[in-house]
């Protein structure tokens, strides 16, 4: 394996007086798909708001690209080629989808227009939907335009929060779809945390099992697909 | 008919007045949650620079009319920024993140503080200036009642259209005003976009205190006499207008502040002057009471 583009050692977050992350260790190479599975409230989305400095790491460190990024403000962190599609898609609800794509790309001084060229490739949707308030996309339109938003920033790393939470399966289908041929075509690199295990494990390279803020296994998508552990407790144990 | 008429004119004026120091309360609540008790005092302290301005200039007998009264109002808003600027930094941002009623209470706490500052430093009585701007227009005539519009209501509304013209552009069209209305909305979202958030904030603080300057330059020019405490009462009327408008709303602020304007204006020439203050705090009780939201003012309801 190359470098890692992100690493992260031995990091522990807390909420309070409550640990949510217990020195977790993890590393994604560049170009690669990296999904992180787990239940509900096993630390996947700290982990991730973890790397953007928001809460920031108690202890550990992060290291993106080779630079150490743990103490720095998040909007740093955002600025330097790290994007992030949170959970709850978070989208501006009152404006337009024109201009929650235009504060994607606003704050790295870029011009947007190729940027708004690929969104609209990717999701054709959003193209037809320009002058809409974003509050009133359903919620796989929500979905489409909180990454679209993310890779307006031409970003090196996505993080990707549950993109198929509550949406239809043929909607989310078309969301992984769209994951599979940005990594393939642009060589973006992705962690994604997902609880649709049986689909996050099938496009990543590698994956890692998170339970209680603890990595507990890792290996490939395929190794770990196949491991009976993670079919009886992810995958509804067929 | 010429009375209600010339009411009307007046009522416009004073309410541009307040309408520029609701936005401030308005920007700022949508921004951080928190009512500015202290922007009432901001308006004072902008008046108190347009004072010390004028002085210089007139005094000086370098300009006068016009070019005086812009440079005024460009080195009021100017400063007064700067004091809106310094109240965000030292009283609110390190209280951010703490419990609610924090920066609330910080906010009284600085309310006091700038009315103490110039009463020390400027002296407790009131002070008069004589008039700058004069002359006007007779409109019409009806028996012995002339309608009159003077030159300064013409330089109120119009001055005041024109920033407000300005404003509106800076928050709708530019990326600096997509990045405050993206902080107003989810100020977490906002900086993993990699907006500096605290900046963002730092500029809704300046630009309202620069609008609340322009509001103490047209308040000291139209009535010629200031002193330490107008920011008391005139800062809880345009705070009035900000909720009759609907908090968080930046066309209901200037609408919220032409109702106070007018109502407050009418209920002096129909009723009494004694109670106006009553009238315009009575709408505050009435709209609390039966249409929380105000005006412009939206429920929080978001499809989800």
């Amino acid at each position: 394996m190359s470098t890692p583009l992100l690493e992260i050692r031995e990091v522990s977050t807390f909420y309070g007086a409550v640990e949510a992350l217990k020195g977790v260790s993890i590393s994604v190479a560049p170009g690669e798909i990296v999904t992180l599975i787990g239940a509900n409230g096993a630390g996947k989305s700290t982990l991730l708001m973890t790397i953007c400095g928001d809460p920031r790491a108690r202890s550990g460190r992060v290291i993106f690209d080779g630079q150490d990024i743990t103490e720095r403000p998040t909007h740093h962190i955002m600025r330097g080629g790290i994007a992030q599609s949170p959970e709850g898609r978070r989208v501006f609800p009152r404006m337009s989808v024109h201009e929650n794509l235009l504060l994607g790309a606003q704050s790295q001084g870029i011009d947007p227009a190729p940027g708004l060229e690929q969104a609209f490739t990717l999701f054709p949707r959003l193209e037809e939907r320009q002058a809409q308030r974003a509050g009133t996309l359903s919620g796989g339109e929500q979905q489409m335009l909180a990454i679209a938003r993310a890779l307006m920033s031409r970003p090196r790393l996505l993080l990707l929060d549950e993109p198929s939470l509550g949406l239809a399966p043929l909607v989310s289908k078309q969301i992984f779809q769209a994951i599979r041929k940005l990594n393939a075509e642009t060589g973006l690199t992705v962690l994604l945390v997902e609880q649709n295990a049986n689909q996050a494990l099938r496009l990543a390279h590698r994956g890692y099992v998170l339970v209680t803020g603890r990595i507990t296994m890792s290996g490939t998508g395929r190794e770990l697909l196949a491991r009976p552990e993670v079919r009886d407790a992810y995958l509804g144990g067929h | 008919m010429a009375y209600a008429l010339q009411q009307l004119i007046n009522g416009v004026s004073l309410g541009m007045i307040y309408g520029l120091i609701a936005i401030g309360y308005t920007m700022v609540y949508g921004i951080i949650g928190m009512i500015n008790f202290a922007h009432g005092d901001i308006f004072m302290v902008g008046a108190f620079l347009s004072l010390i301005g004028l002085l210089l200039i007139t005094s000086g007998g370098m300009l006068d009319g016009t070019a005086a009264i812009i440079l005024v109002l460009a080195l009021s808003m100017v400063f007064t920024a700067l004091y809106g600027w310094t109240v965000e930094r030292v009283a609110y941002r390190p209280l951010r993140g703490s419990f609610r009623l924090a920066p609330l209470i910080s906010a009284i706490g600085m309310s006091i503080v700038l009315q103490n500052y110039v009463q020390v430093a400027q002296g407790a009585r009131v002070k008069p200036i004589e008039p700058v701007v004069q002359g006007g227009f007779t409109l019409m005539r009806d028996g012995s009642f002339a309608v009159q519009l003077s030159t300064m209501q013409i330089l109120i509304i119009t001055t005041t259209l024109a920033i407000l013209a300005i404003f509106t552009w800076l928050v709708t069209r530019t990326p600096l005003g997509r990045a405050m209305r993206a902080c107003e909305q989810d100020r977490r979202m906002a900086s993993l976009l990699g907006i500096d958030t605290d900046r963002t904030i730092s500029v809704t603080f300046v630009i309202g205190a620069s609008l609340a300057a322009v509001a103490g330059t047209m308040y000291l020019l139209r009535y010629g006499v200031i002193d330490f405490y107008i920011g008391f009462l005139v800062g809880v009327k345009a705070f009035t207008a900000a909720v009759l408008g609907g908090i968080g709303s930046l066309p209901g602020a200037v609408l919220g502040g032409l109702l106070i304007g007018l109502i407050e204006t009418f209920w002096s020439a129909y009723f009494s002057v004694q109670y106006k203050d009553v009238a315009a705090f009575s709408i505050l009780i009435l709209t609390l009471v039966f249409m929380p939201t105000g005006l412009l003012g939206r429920a929080e309801v978001e499809k989800v």
